[in-house]
């Protein structure tokens, strides 16, 4: 007998809908015998009953499943069968798994010779867990159930209880999401501080040279700068000087100049620009732009070129980012206030005149959030660089020459056979930290200068 | 209906002429047949409820209305003998004679000024800095704000009060040296204080400039106007000397009106 969780989750489900109608005929019938009227109408009462009903008992029952297999090994190593397990490390992880893979069914037979004796203590220990779980889960059920049911008055506030107790469900989903990102931030940082201790921040930070492969934590192996020049120099440069003219020339046609008709037309196309998927742009930038360039410098006479270079990457990555700034861009120039624009327009300017010299100034802060979020896109962005920029970390400021990223780094430490404990592969955990930390600090600087600026015009 | 037989108000050199104007915003007709003179000498106020059409038809006067979609001018506005309707009307240019104050006080998000300097520069009417200087004094002077900004004036125009925004905006509309300026509503946003001290302007201002003024209140265009414009549901009802129209207007809707009984 093992825990079977969908089959207990509809059993809950069946006593929460008894205890609802149970809930609902209570209501009624006590409003009836007291003759006055109810506060709630009955249906809040069958849901306060069922709630009491399913909410704790779910969440026991959440806890428990995750909670009773480390309880169900404790008891399988208390038991005499266990005595003669090897103390630590791999073996005695693989012949715990191998008996309890048998004892929960998943396996016919033993496939370790020492893990055979412990089939029947594990048996043993997952049918009593099981046992008390799922007795103390059904005692909580109706427990909550019978609580709820006892308060049933006809003046009792159900209606409003039932109220707040869909105010906790809503905040716990939205509680999801933000702990889900502490855990990553978390996990994060304990395996970076792992790496860091084989090899200093600093090193990581400042060192000039990045030659991981060896794995060893020696000097002059992990030194991050090459890279974070390379995502600077593609994302952040490159791909701005393409991305940051061509989306504002957009967003100001967009808004100043396009009929109605056309800016419907454009705007959907623009943004389905932004749903293409990063790996098409990959192929775009290593197959079509990348060869054109390479072809293009060793016309203009620079024969170092290689096919993979930071211009095709940066090129690639600054069509993409386009929509992003340029959207950015429209929202900001929209929210300067159209007396503005008619002032100077009211002076004799000329729309060219007008949106130079006061509408992008106007919306320049908004602008520059935009395109602060836009360099915090960029230098995240993986798939482009992984395909176009190339892997080695030269640290050059030509854009024609391979250079490789942050991003495009931590794929490769982590793919192929790797351990999960050597320098290298910690290594990608904390290039990892550090780009979180400056896509973080750019995100929040951007958004408070647009937030900033919305206020300024509301 | 207008009256303009009667010596007192023939305006011998008006500085703008509307004549027969029909304003369409798509099907709908805001303004049905206007005809008005505009003189250098004397405040002309437009008054009447709300959308009567008395806005609109001060936005024909420089063509703002042409930033509005859909919107149609129909007739003749002269500006010194000039439709400014005229294809070979250069618009831009036409808004550099013909100036405009908001109801709302609008200042650019510059430097108090850069925003009195924005129309000089555009239009190049001063080649130096020292010409500028001038320039700027000049307006700010003639606006009356010269005293209260002058140490000032590297401060961003946005962040004066009020009524000091709407003066500024004077300013910058008075820098350029128009022929005309536009009034819509200037005083709708302002406290008494600030109003007052824009209808104090406004006296001053005029004889050099040709003022029209759009109001809600009746007593403002009393005490700043020579000439009055009553405008109902797109036509102008009556138009006459300020004292007549609000000591013995002509027309019953008129009387109406100024006595409190709608709008």
């Amino acid at each position: 007998m093992t825990f079977n969780a969908a089959a207990l989750l509809l059993l809950v489900a069946g006593l929460a809908l008894i205890g609802w109608l149970a809930g609902r005929a209570r209501s009624v019938l006590l409003a009836h015998r007291a003759g006055n009227k109810l506060h709630s109408r009955p249906q809040y009462h069958g849901w306060y009953v069922a709630l009491w009903l399913f909410a704790p008992a779910i969440l026991f029952l959440t806890i428990w499943s995750a909670v009773s297999p480390a309880l169900v090994t404790n008891t399988v190593l208390d038991s005499p069968a266990a005595q003669n397990l090897p103390q630590f490390g791999f073996e005695r992880a693989a012949i715990l798994a191998d008996a309890r893979a048998v004892a929960q069914g998943k396996q016919d037979i033993v496939r370790l010779e020492k893990s055979a004796p412990l089939v029947r203590p594990y048996v043993q220990a997952t049918r009593q867990y099981a046992l008390i779980g799922i007795s103390a889960m059904f005692a909580l059920a109706l427990a909550g159930g019978l609580y709820a049911f006892t308060r049933i008055r006809p003046e009792f506030r159900a209606r409003s209880r039932v109220e707040k107790i869909v105010m906790v469900a809503l905040i716990l989903a939205s509680l999801v999401a933000i702990l889900t990102t502490f855990g990553i931030v978390l996990s994060l940082l304990f395996e970076s501080i792992r790496f860091f201790k084989l090899v200093s921040p600093s090193e990581l930070l400042f060192g000039t040279q990045w030659n991981p492969q060896s794995g060893a934590p020696v000097k002059d192996t992990f030194g991050g700068i090459p890279l974070f020049w390379g995502t600077v120099l593609i994302g952040a440069i490159i791909a701005m000087i393409v991305a940051i003219p061509i989306g504002m020339m957009t967003a100001v046609y967009l808004t100043q100049y396009a009929k109605p008709v056309v800016r419907k037309w454009v705007k959907p196309l623009l943004e389905i620009l932004a749903g293409v998927p990063t790996v098409v742009y990959g192929y775009f930038a290593a197959l079509t732009v990348a060869p054109m360039l390479r072809e293009f410098a060793v016309m203009i006479g620079i024969s170092n070129a290689s096919t993979e270079s930071a211009l095709a990457a940066g090129i690639v990555m600054g069509v993409m980012i386009i929509p992003f700034v340029s959207s950015m861009a429209d929202d900001s120039i929209n929210a300067v206030p159209q007396s503005m624009r008619d002032g100077s327009l009211a002076l004799g300017a000329t729309p060219n005149e007008t949106i130079r010299q006061v509408l992008i100034p106007a919306a320049l802060p908004g602008v520059m959030g935009g395109i602060l979020l836009a360099v915090s896109r960029a230098i995240g962005e993986t798939m482009i660089v992984v395909m176009a920029a190339g892997l080695s970390a030269n640290l050059t400021a030509n854009p024609f020459s391979s250079v490789t990223t942050v991003t495009a780094q931590i794929v490769k430490l982590l793919t192929g056979d790797q351990e999960f404990d050597s320098a290298k592969t910690l290594a990608a955990f904390a290039l990892g930290l550090v780009l979180f930390t400056v896509t973080l600090l750019l995100n929040i600087v951007a958004l408070r200068i647009v937030k900033k600026y919305r206020e300024a015009y509301d | 209906m207008t009256d303009m037989t009667s010596s007192e108000l023939y305006i011998a050199d008006p500085k703008m002429t509307a004549q027969n104007v029909n304003v369409f915003y798509g099907e709908k007709q805001a303004i049905k047949n206007v005809s008005i003179d505009v003189s250098t000498d004397l405040v002309t106020a437009f008054i009447g409820p709300s959308g009567c059409g008395k806005s609109t038809f001060l936005r024909t006067l420089n063509r703002m209305n042409d930033t509005v979609a859909g919107a149609r001018v129909e007739g003749k506005i002269m500006l010194e003998g000039e439709d400014i309707y005229a294809p070979s009307m250069d618009v831009v240019q036409l808004r550099a004679r013909v100036g405009m104050v908001f109801q709302k006080p609008n200042p650019f998000p510059k430097s108090i000024y850069d925003n009195v300097a924005y129309g000089p520069r555009i239009h190049g009417l001063a080649p130096s800095k020292a010409d500028m200087d001038v320039v700027v004094e000049k307006a700010l002077t003639r606006a009356g704000l010269w005293d209260e900004v002058k140490d000032r004036l590297g401060e961003s125009g946005t962040a004066l009060s009020g009524g000091q925004q709407q003066r500024l905006c004077i300013a910058r509309a008075i820098a350029v040296d128009p022929e005309v300026i536009l009034m819509d509503e200037p005083c709708s946003a302002l406290d008494p204080i600030a109003t007052a001290k824009i209808e104090e302007l406004i006296h001053d201002l005029r004889g050099k400039f040709a003022i029209v003024i759009v109001t809600h209140n009746m007593q403002q265009a009393a005490r700043v106007s020579q000439r009055t414009a009553f405008f109902h549901l797109g036509t102008l009802v009556e138009y006459g000397k300020t004292t007549d129209i609000f000591t013995n207007p002509k027309q019953e809707r008129t009387k109406d009106y100024i006595t409190g009984r709608y709008g």
